[in-house]
């Protein structure tokens, strides 16, 4: 019966025709290997997306006045709502950090080389539109930080020349960021972005099939348009086994730790957010966009003002250039990273830099403390055995929030330098110098202190320097005495 | 016989073992420049359907890039709400704002009142990237908790990343009621 059946639908369906075609089409043995698990990974994290995600339009309300109340009902409310959350905001770091994983794992394998240019570029435009979801995703989660974050990406694109101001309407839907604003991000989430990855990834996979999973490459056997493609359907012809059954295995056991990875993620971590509600008027907050973005946040504290808008503008266009053309202008030669030296430092500097820079985003060094001077004591041995004087200045260090910008014991903003040893480095006449005329990144301080002021300031601040080491000296002083 | 097996029959081996059509294989060419017309004429229809129904779609979705939006005089509120001397914090409604935008149509401002008569009214957003800048009374700066940006309280660029001095709002005294010009998110592409 069931035999009957099977052969009723294999002569209306021609399973095994499609099967040999796509899961059980042959592929060279050496590619059976580790290294090969990413992009099914990636695959099974956009599945799982689209699963969470679905459930989430469930309850989710796109509109700015009900959304945060939405993402605070699905938590709190709605049976294991927060656990959807959670996968779906965990699913898409691993999404992220995979995919990034199978661009870094091609790239380093040649795997973009010739005949493969297409699944390069295809693969690109994926990992764009990943991001795109990532950001777009940010935005739904409608809070505090989404509502800043829109305000910064708008800032951005007004920095495009001649028609700056009419690309911010475009995104933000109208002068200002507001109900339809979140419903354009809303539909680019859930229906633009998603229906471009879904295309996209027919091609990327209809390419696999086609052009064949690039080997593990050989070091010294190199890539010659004339002869890859016998060389290439020799190798499947000698060593070529189907995908299904006898590679797939390790994709399935990644895939399976991947799932029980992030559903593990959700559980012990639970859903980010959503933090404040987006009440623009609550301006008491430090807007940061989620990890993936933590890099650009950080370059932007770090440049030179000359040079941002060229970064923020022209550098993202030739990374990209660089990256989707590389089949373009390397398209043949060595495969194997083991004879690449310069591929691996591309790699190993890209980590390094975005990881610097993720890292330095965490903590913004450069972003004053707004409540140090307020909220963090002065420490108890910088104010013992001062004189009146000088406790007047330790006072004003506080309440003329110097401390939002420079530490004391440790403690404190970090975007100045620390002030415990202030007094080694600057005389008398400079620190008054400084703090009425500021330099650099300090504002001038001249306006807003009295005389008497800024003579307790300095004398506090001559204190601020270890036993053992003398106070800084002026050396022109020093020649005429 | 099916019309497809008399077709196979047709094709037969050559000499060389490839394949070669024989006269019966050749399409029939009655009604063939018809039928090109037809694909032609199809074709073209189809172009100008797309057309139709793309030009008004793709309107629909540009629409709020070729749009005007025109500014209009909001009032921040009777005059004594600001003392001399200091900078408050002033909330508006934006004027085109619709019944579900919720708490986002209202925009807060910086007011800062210098004499009877003399005011300076800043947006929120910091010049470098939009976050909100706050105002520090002892210090008498406003600072940015994005990247650190800071300005003096007359607005101007006092250190950081920003590329300019804060967005002045236009303002106006009409009526025992400031008023500004506003209804847009401030940008360096279109300041205040």
């Amino acid at each position: 019966m069931l035999r009957s059946i099977a052969l009723w639908l294999e002569q209306r369906l021609h399973i095994t025709k499609l099967f040999e075609a796509t899961a059980g089409h042959k592929v060279p043995l050496s590619t059976n290997s580790w290294f090969y698990v990413f992009g099914s990974g990636t695959l099974l994290c956009f599945v799982l997306q689209i699963l969470t995600g679905t459930c989430l339009a469930f309850v989710y309300v796109p509109s700015t006045s009900q959304a945060w109340t939405s993402l605070q009902y699905l938590n709190n409310e709605q049976f294991l709502g927060w656990f959807l959350r959670a996968v779906h905001n965990w699913g898409s770091i691993f999404m992220v950090a995979i995919m990034t994983l199978h661009l870094v794992q091609t790239f380093l394998f040649g795997a973009y080389k010739y005949p493969r240019e297409l699944t390069w570029v295809s693969g690109c435009v994926l990992f764009l539109c990943t991001l795109g979801m990532a950001f777009t995703g940010q935005v739904l989660r409608f809070d505090q930080d989404a509502y800043w974050g829109l305000g910064i990406g708008a800032s951005i694109v007004g920095r495009i020349p001649f028609i700056g101001a009419q690309l911010v309407h475009l995104m933000l839907a109208g002068p200002t960021i507001a109900s339809e604003t979140l419903s354009r991000f809303f539909s680019l989430h859930v229906f633009v972005v998603p229906g471009m990855i879904i295309a996209l990834l027919s091609l990327h996979l209809r390419l696999v099939l086609t052009k064949g999973i690039n080997e593990y490459p050989k070091p010294g056997s190199l890539v010659r348009k004339e002869s890859y493609g016998a060389q290439y359907e020799d190798l499947v012809e000698t060593t070529g086994v189907p995908f299904v059954p006898n590679v797939i295995g390790k994709d399935l056991i990644f895939s399976g730790c991947l799932v029980i990875a992030i559903v593990t993620c959700a559980l012990v971590f639970g859903p980010t957010g959503p933090s404040g509600p987006p009440n623009p008027t609550l301006i008491h907050t430090a807007p940061k966009p989620d990890f993936y973005f933590l890099p650009i946040y950080a370059i932007l504290a770090l440049l030179p003002a000359y040079m941002e808008t060229f970064l923020l503008l022209v550098a993202p266009v030739l990374g990209i250039a660089i990256l989707v053309l590389l089949p373009f202008y390397s398209g043949t030669g060595e495969k194997s990273y083991r004879r690449r030296p310069m591929a691996v430092v591309v790699v190993l500097l890209a980590f390094l830099t975005t990881g610097l820079l993720a890292y330095l985003g965490t903590f913004a060094p450069w972003s004053p403390h707004m409540e140090a001077w307020s909220a963090i004591a002065t420490p108890p041995a910088y104010v013992k055995g001062r004189s009146a004087l000088e406790l007047q200045g330790a006072i004003l260090i506080q309440s003329k929030q110097c401390r939002n910008c420079h530490s004391l014991g440790g403690e404190g903003g970090m975007r100045g330098p620390a002030l415990d040893t202030v007094a080694t480095r600057l005389t008398h006449d400079q620190l008054i110098r400084q703090v009425i005329q500021g330099s650099g990144n300090m504002p001038a301080y001249g306006k807003n202190l009295r005389p008497a002021e800024v003579t307790a300031l300095v004398a506090f601040m001559q204190t601020l320097r270890p036993s053992y080491q003398p106070p800084a000296r002026d050396s022109t002083q020093m020649a005429s005495r | 016989m099916t019309e497809t097996d008399q077709k196979t029959d047709t094709v037969q081996k050559s000499d060389c073992g490839c394949k070669k059509l024989t006269p019966a294989m050749k399409p029939p060419t009655r009604g063939l420049n018809r039928r090109n017309l037809l694909l032609k004429v199809g074709a073209g229809l189809n172009g100008l359907a797309a057309a139709f129904m793309g030009v008004p779609v793709l309107g629909y979705v540009l629409s709020s890039f070729t749009r005007e939006w025109p500014k209009s005089w909001i009032s921040l509120g009777p005059l004594d709400r600001f003392p001399q001397g200091e900078t408050r914090l002033a909330v508006y409604r934006n004027p085109v704002s619709k019944p579900w935008d919720g708490d986002t149509a209202e925009v807060p401002c910086w007011v800062r009142r210098i004499d009877p008569t003399t005011f300076q009214v800043f947006a929120i957003n910091c010049t470098h990237l939009g976050c909100p800048v706050r105002w520090f009374e002892e210090s008498r700066l406003f600072m940015c908790p994005c990247h650190g940006g800071a300005f003096y309280e007359d607005g101007s660029h006092a250190s950081g990343p920003p590329p300019r001095g804060l967005y002045e709002y236009q303002h106006k005294v009409e009526s025992g009621e400031l008023k500004v010009l506003g209804g847009h998110l401030p940008t360096l592409a279109e300041p205040l």
